[in-house]
């Protein structure tokens, strides 16, 4: 299926939500709403015209405290119709929340952690959302764009 | 000149900057918590696994990440796009040249360079990446035998991948982190005789490769360590995101290579195998191996026919040059793009936005295969032995400098 | 004839001091612990199985630090596993020797601008004794570093560091 017609059948399904063309985008992306994110990306997994049953990549985008916003990037694949698509979902950079996607995809469990390691971004809903790749008690969000790193831990000069 | 130890030690420091997932007053009788460091001679580079046996039993399995996070993406974010490709290279070293191609891949898509690039390069990118997807599986396949028990694997392997990493010396001056693949070329053109001692080498390898068969893989012992452990079924598979030859053991026909047809794979004849429970159940470790085993010979395939194109039609020429449409700047226009290669691991995807002012990507985010895999370990390993662990994390083939990033 | 066979021609009696002999067999058997991180741990690999053999120096890995002499710290320390590096250091036994392998454990290496979460050198968790340079560097740089080892080991003494003492506590008063 073509994007366009992607679009279309989530408009017929989704009156009230409002979908765009993402522009720019390889492959192609639609941005949506980030309220009823969880009844989309339920309908993608499940209807047979789409069939997307595997997530590629769950990626965290970060603006900067100008834009003041903060966005999730999802790579979707369908393997027996060999389409990808990309959804693009707003987050406000002061409270970043977003529902979890752990129960339609398991492997969003550990890339939604890895996003909220390294934005601090919340995922509702999930089951156990730690840190997995910094320290327990490291201080701060590492790759956001505002990000200083602290001086020292356990003793150690963080920079060189 | 040396630095000073400044480290300030503390007794409850590992309970702060890791601590257990599990409590000991929630365990059942009989239930105890077993800690699989992260020093270990048997993980496969520095992974904790918080291990909840009850007996010899496992009833679940915990693994905590991040101590090799060595911050790639923020490297990115501050690095031109060429500039990063040495840390590339250096997140699955394995295979650094399978991830250098997907790399190199992504920007050539954005830049619009990416029918330009002449056929020589392709298929020279193609046949080192092939070389080290061989280096990839015989350490796999070497250190899964030793785990096991098997030693003469790990040697034997070891041999057989020093021949490849010195061919590989030869081409690009560095045993395991090459720095070769450029974007829009390559470092330098094959050097003179690589050729022919590439086709010395591959008809070397063949009977090696059937007396690993003979001797490990299809050894009884192996067998009833590996068979009908670990089941992995196809829908779980999917569901968690699994690609590369774990995907491949449990049934399901589906390489990147042959699915996106990317570079020349294309125009170049080879199969890709897939698991059958030949021994076992469908999706299980010696599945996994076994596919990997006949990767190697697919590999071999390809090879041959890379260096028969690079002999014939696509001769080394006096005025080539591999630099010849390597950009002076690298300067995208604003969009977002996600690239995925077949590494010997798995799906190796880039996602890269570039905002179209500078020469720095806006974001680049490298999604590691291994990184994937091993999410799946707990629904693997559990009901199972300890003994089966090991055979279970042999299988899914990991290498942490992917899996932390 | 042997080296061996000369001196043991006379009567078999080898005179020789203690600390050479104590060196000599602390030299020849150096028994490092499997520490290896990243990609420096894969070229440690590679120089323990054929054709840089390491078992010819006398060299075997072992999994316990309890059993053995030498850390080679091959590969990124970050600062998560900064705790277990100390850790795994203070409970190995003396006489203990630290060789930092690699470019990363040496001072931090490529990551050095931008990486947050990695260690600007392993010497700032434990001390080192030998640096070993390279991204990675060959087996044969190991070998090296191995060597330089030993020749640290050789040059020891185990009478010396009290002599010294004595003196500096005579020169105080």
């Amino acid at each position: 299926m073509k994007i366009e017609e992607i679009i279309d059948v989530l408009r017929g399904q989704f009156s009230e939500l409002s979908f765009e063309l993402l522009e720019n985008s390889t492959p192609g992306g639609i941005i949506i709403p980030l309220n009823g994110m969880v009844d989309v990306m339920q309908f993608l997994h499940s209807d047979e015209r789409c069939y997307f049953d595997m997530l590629s990549c769950v990626t965290g985008v970060d603006n900067g405290p100008e834009e003041n916003s903060m966005e999730l990037v999802y790579n979707l694949y369908s393997i027996p119709y060999d389409t990808h698509l990309a959804i693009k979902v707003s987050v406000p950079r002061q409270k970043p929340m977003v529902e979890s996607l752990v129960a339609i995809w398991k492997t969003a469990d550990w890339q939604e952690r890895e996003v909220y390691d390294m934005y601090g971004i919340d995922f509702l809903g999930h089951p156990d959302l730690r840190r997995i790749l910094m320290p327990a008690d490291w201080e701060g969000f590492p790759l956001r764009k505002d990000y200083k790193e602290q001086k020292y831990y356990r003793g150690m000069e963080v920079k060189y | 000149m040396a630095n000073q130890v400044q480290y300030i030690f503390d007794d409850q420091n590992l309970n702060k900057s890791e601590p257990q997932k599990l409590d000991a007053k929630d365990l059942k009788r009989d239930e105890m918590i077993v800690n699989i460091g992260p020093q270990h001679p048997s993980t496969h580079g520095v992974l904790r696994l918080e291990v909840v046996t009850s007996g010899e039993q496992i009833v679940e399995v915990v693994p905590h990440l991040g101590y090799l996070h060595r911050c790639f993406e923020k490297h990115a974010e501050n690095l031109p796009y060429n500039q990063s490709l040495p840390f590339v290279d250096r997140m699955d070293y394995l295979a650094a040249m399978n991830t250098e191609h997907a790399f190199v891949m992504g920007v050539e898509r954005m830049l619009g360079i990416e029918k330009e690039i002449p056929k020589r390069v392709e298929y020279i990118r193609v046949l080192v990446a092939e070389l080290n997807r061989l280096a990839s599986h015989f350490l796999a396949l070497g250190s899964y035998g030793m785990d096991i028990g098997a030693v003469t694997a790990f040697f034997w392997m070891m041999r057989d991948r020093e021949h490849i990493l010195r061919m590989l010396e030869w081409v690009s001056g560095a045993r395991m982190l090459y720095n070769y693949i450029w974007v829009g070329g390559l470092f330098y053109d094959l050097p003179v005789g690589f050729e022919e001692r590439c086709s010395e080498f591959v008809k070397y390898l063949k009977p090696k490769l059937q007396e690993l068969e003979r001797v490990v893989i299809n050894n009884s012992i192996f067998v009833n360590r590996t068979a009908n452990i670990g089941v992995l079924p196809l829908d779980l598979a999917i569901n968690y995101g699994i690609t590369g030859p774990m995907l491949r053991g449990s049934g399901l026909k589906f390489d990147l290579r042959k699915v996106d047809a990317y570079s020349v794979y294309p125009e170049i004849d080879f199969d890709v195998p897939v698991g059958e429970g030949k021994m076992g159940q469908l999706g299980d470790c010696w599945d996994r191996t076994w596919v990997r085993v006949q990767e190697c010979y697919e590999s071999l395939r390809i090879i041959e026919q890379s260096i028969e194109k690079l002999t014939k039609e696509h001769k080394r020429d006096r005025d080539f040059d591999p630099r010849a449409k390597v950009p002076k700047k690298i300067r995208p226009k604003a969009q977002e793009l996600y690239v995925r290669a077949e590494n010997p691991k798995g799906e190796t995807g880039f996602y890269f936005k570039a905002d179209g002012k500078s020469d720095i990507p806006f974001r680049c985010k490298a999604r590691g295969a291994s990184f994937v895999n091993l999410s799946i370990i707990n629904e693997l390993a559990k009901g199972g032995l300890i003994a089966d662990l090991v055979a279970v994390i042999g299988s899914i083939d990991i290498v942490l400098g992917e899996v932390d990033r | 004839m042997g080296l061996l066979d000369q001196k043991l021609g006379q009567g078999g009696i080898v005179i020789s001091k203690l600390e050479d002999l104590i060196n000599w067999a602390r030299l020849s058997s150096m028994w490092p612990m499997g520490f290896g991180t990243a990609c420096c741990a894969i070229e440690f690999m590679s120089a323990l199985s054929t054709p840089y053999d390491l078992d010819r120096l006398g060299v075997i890995p072992r999994a316990s630090p309890r059993q053995s002499d030498v850390m080679i710290v091959a590969g990124t320390v970050t600062f998560k596993m900064a705790d277990r590096v100390r850790r795994l250091y203070e409970q190995m036994a003396e006489p203990r020797y630290v060789i930092s392998m690699g470019s990363c454990s040496n001072c931090g290496g490529p990551y050095w601008e931008h990486g947050y979460h990695v260690v600007k050198g392993v010497d700032r968790i434990i001390p080192v004794d030998v640096y070993v340079p390279g991204c990675p560097p060959r087996p044969e740089a190991l070998i090296g570093g191995l060597i330089k080892l030993q020749d640290k080991i050789r040059s020891e003494t185990i009478v010396a560091p009290k002599a010294v003492e004595k003196l500096l506590a005579e020169s105080e008063d």
